[in-house]
């Protein structure tokens, strides 16, 4: 049983809890295999998809997993409601419950949005992506992932690359790999080292060779291009010859590791083609996976409230 | 009309007085101060027993937001919120719209503020026009009319030239420039301290030597002109060590810092509480020492509220976007007298912080119980206990982190002028 109505983040998550989720999870990935691959296990209940960002992944996942558990769906996007003309998110929000939604997943910009709407919703609220803070749903089906291959989490290394300052992946695998007992490495260029992260239990590397090395994860992160305006990087080439996770730097990895990347991918940027299309790669196995997990997630939440 | 104070306990740091002793008040000034019952009869007596009797404190860092924001606060909301929290004079940042950069402007805050009779007002003028930092404004003029400092507060010059000729050229004035000290290139798009807190919060930080290292440019500048520099709201370890050190040096420099600095640090903003947001952002607890001990050591001169009053939808918003600041004026004092218990301060060094020493960086006549003086007196039970509640607030402004705090020190009496405000 979850204890708290919403997912705002890993961060207020037990061991117990996330292992919780992923157990949930891989039942639901059986029924996906199914010729029907739905349940009525949430029929009559409604999920508000409220993206203030765009995403088409994330969205599709939550719609497509909402539905396969027999719930009614309603997308709600930036472009096509009244937030352009200056409504308040506050209203917004309540606006949405007043419609009758039992679950909303927001993805916002600006880190905090979900608890600021957790205090005021009564409907489950469930985090898909806030700023730099967390995107807790990405971090369970990585886990998920994980187990699914290495059949543990404990112990393993898992090394992220990429732009960790700005990474809302990051910050929620962090969490969710380090409560788990796995070793993180997190490697990037300094000016995307966030001050302080080594109190989260983590290893930071500059060099990408060094932190490869011996891992049994490497996932690598989305670099936004606009860094480059903003005066952290010189150019997506630089950070290419630096960073981009090539055939070359990934041996140095050990020989089973898996590849994951959170998508939507930069090739030639931060990983080169060769290697997100490789034999090592779960990149589209991670796909299927979220779509396991926010099940799971919408599952959970769903038993907490009509038990409360 | 003639009014006595009569056992109290008065502390008076201009005039280094501390044990009980009567006041007496006649036209609105102070007539003299006698031992114990020894004060003479007088139309209306007050009994002070149990209480202390102080200086009407001066806030020198206010905003009152009219003209322009009056949905935050008016000049009379704020000037009685003033009173309510023991002010008796407040000098209002120039952010106003439109900006106090003109006469007009100020002469129109004094004016509603001696037509309402609350906390005394003292604008401090802006040092730019518009606040732009390209020219500076008219500080012969603005001072006529009123002004007793310069300050482009919330918007800080970031040109040192312009800086340097407003250290210059206020010198001819006697007064003080008060700078807000924050390199907006390095704190661009930052809501809080960045750090451990802020690294776990996903929110983007605005680092300690944002300012930094403007404290020392503007203290490099102040060695250069022998300017007079005030510097506003010192947030870290260290400004407080580079003030200091100015200060040994022997350089025209003074300081404050506000009862958040001193009582909060970014751990706080774990649940994205907006009421935390504020300019410059919460530190850490490393900081809060290092502010306590420039406290106690004389470095910080003044505790000043930067009372930043907000309308509720200011602040029930997306953090990011949120406004900064804390409603400061009705909790100020009781927070200072926190450091009084701690043995950061005595109860004669927190009276100087918030009386005497900011009104003679500012060159007014207040923050003293002197004959002659106008009669601005605080009386306060230090040992009775409340709790904050903003829908009590006098101020519009409800934006307080100390919503529900149990604090010690309530101040039952203010006197503006020789008018009496009796609270509750």
């Amino acid at each position: 049983m979850l204890r708290s109505k919403d997912l705002l983040g890993i961060r207020d998550l037990t061991p117990e809890e996330i292992k919780l989720i992923i157990d949930t999870a891989s039942g639901f990935k059986d029924v996906l295999k199914r010729d029907i691959k739905k349940v009525p296990a949430l029929r009559g209940k409604t999920v508000v998809n409220l993206f203030f960002e765009p995403s088409t992944r994330t969205r599709t996942s939550f719609e497509l997993a909402a539905k396969r558990l027999s719930t009614d769906v309603i997308n709600f996007s930036v472009p096509a409601s009244s937030v352009v003309k200056g409504e308040t998110l506050k209203d917004t929000a309540l606006t949405i419950e007043a419609l009758g939604a039992d679950f909303v997943v927001v993805r916002h910009s600006s880190a905090g949005v979900p608890h600021f709407l957790s205090r005021i919703l009564r409907a489950s609220v469930i985090n898909a992506g806030d700023g730099a803070n967390e995107h807790p749903t990405q971090a369970l089906l990585d886990l998920f992932t994980i187990r699914a291959h290495k059949k543990r989490i404990k112990g393993l290394i898992v090394v992220i690359i990429g732009d960790i300052a700005h990474s809302r992946v990051a910050r929620s695998n962090i969490y969710a790999l380090t409560k788990m007992g796995a070793k993180v490495r997190l490697v990037a260029p300094s000016t995307l080292i966030p001050l302080e992260v080594e109190r989260l239990g983590v290893e930071v590397y500059n060099s990408v060779e060094d932190g490869i090395r011996g891992a049994d994860v490497v996932m690598t992160l989305r670099l936004q291009l606009e860094r480059q305006v903003k005066g952290f990087l010189p150019s997506p080439e630089e950070y290419f010859n630096l960073y981009g996770l090539t055939t070359e730097r990934l041996r140095l990895a050990k020989k089973d590791a898996i590849v994951m990347h959170p998508g939507p991918m930069n090739r030639g940027v931060e990983i080169e083609t060769e290697v997100a299309d490789g034999p090592q790669s779960v990149i589209l196995e991670q796909v299927t996976n979220g779509l396991a997990i926010r099940m799971a997630v919408l599952y959970l939440l769903s038993r907490r409230r009509r038990t409360r | 009309m003639s009014i006595l104070i009569r056992n109290g306990y008065v502390i008076d740091p201009s005039q280094q007085i501390k044990g009980h002793r009567d006041i007496l008040i006649k036209d609105r000034r102070i007539e003299g101060i006698y031992p114990r019952g020894k004060g003479p009869k007088a139309r209306m007596t007050i009994d002070a027993s149990k209480c202390v009797v102080v200086p009407g404190f001066v806030d020198m860092h206010t905003h009152l937001r009219e003209p322009g924001y009056e949905y935050k606060e008016t000049i009379e909301t704020g000037t009685k919120a003033a009173l309510r929290g023991g002010f008796t004079s407040v000098c209002p940042m120039p952010n106003t719209d439109p900006v106090n950069d003109d006469i007009s402007v100020t002469e129109y805050m004094i004016r509603e503020a001696s037509r309402l009779g609350y906390a005394s007002v003292y604008p401090v003028g802006a040092i730019t026009k518009g606040q732009r930092g390209e020219e500076l404004t008219e500080m012969e003029m603005l001072k006529e009319a009123g002004c007793v400092a310069f300050s482009d507060d919330g918007r800080p010059v970031m040109n040192s030239l312009i800086m340097r000729r407003a250290l210059e050229y206020s010198k001819i004035f006697d007064l003080p420039i008060i700078s807000h000290c924050e390199d907006i290139n390095l704190s661009q798009g930052g809501v809080m301290n960045e750090g451990y807190v802020s690294t776990i919060l996903g929110l983007r930080g605005i680092p300690k030597v944002s300012e930094e290292i403007m404290v020392a440019r503007d203290i490099a500048l102040c060695k250069l002109t022998g300017g007079r520099l005030h510097i506003a709201h010192v947030s870290t370890e260290d400004s407080v060590r580079l003030i200091r050190e100015a200060k040994r040096m022997g350089l025209n420099i003074t300081a404050e810092t506000c009862p958040h600095y001193f009582t909060l640090t970014d751990e706080s903003l774990m649940n994205y509480d907006t009421n935390l947001k504020v300019n410059p952002p919460l530190r850490t607890s490393r900081d809060v020492e290092a502010i306590k001990e420039g406290l106690a050591d004389g470095t910080i001169d003044v505790i000043a509220t930067d009372h930043a009053p907000h309308h509720y939808d200011d602040k029930n918003r997306e953090f990011d976007t949120a406004a900064f600041g804390i409603s400061g004026l009705e909790t100020a004092f009781a927070l200072s007298l926190r450091l009084v218990d701690e043995g950061v301060l005595d109860m004669n060094g927190l009276v100087s912080k918030m009386s005497i020493n900011p009104a003679r960086i500012l060159g007014i006549q207040k923050g003293t119980l002197k004959p002659g003086a106008q009669a601005d007196i605080i009386i306060f039970d230090p040992e009775r206990e409340f709790t904050v509640d903003v829908e009590r607030f006098y101020s519009k402004g409800k934006n307080s982190p100390f919503n529900g705090w149990q604090l010690r020190g309530v101040i039952v009496k203010s006197i503006v002028s020789g008018e009496v405000y009796e609270w509750e």
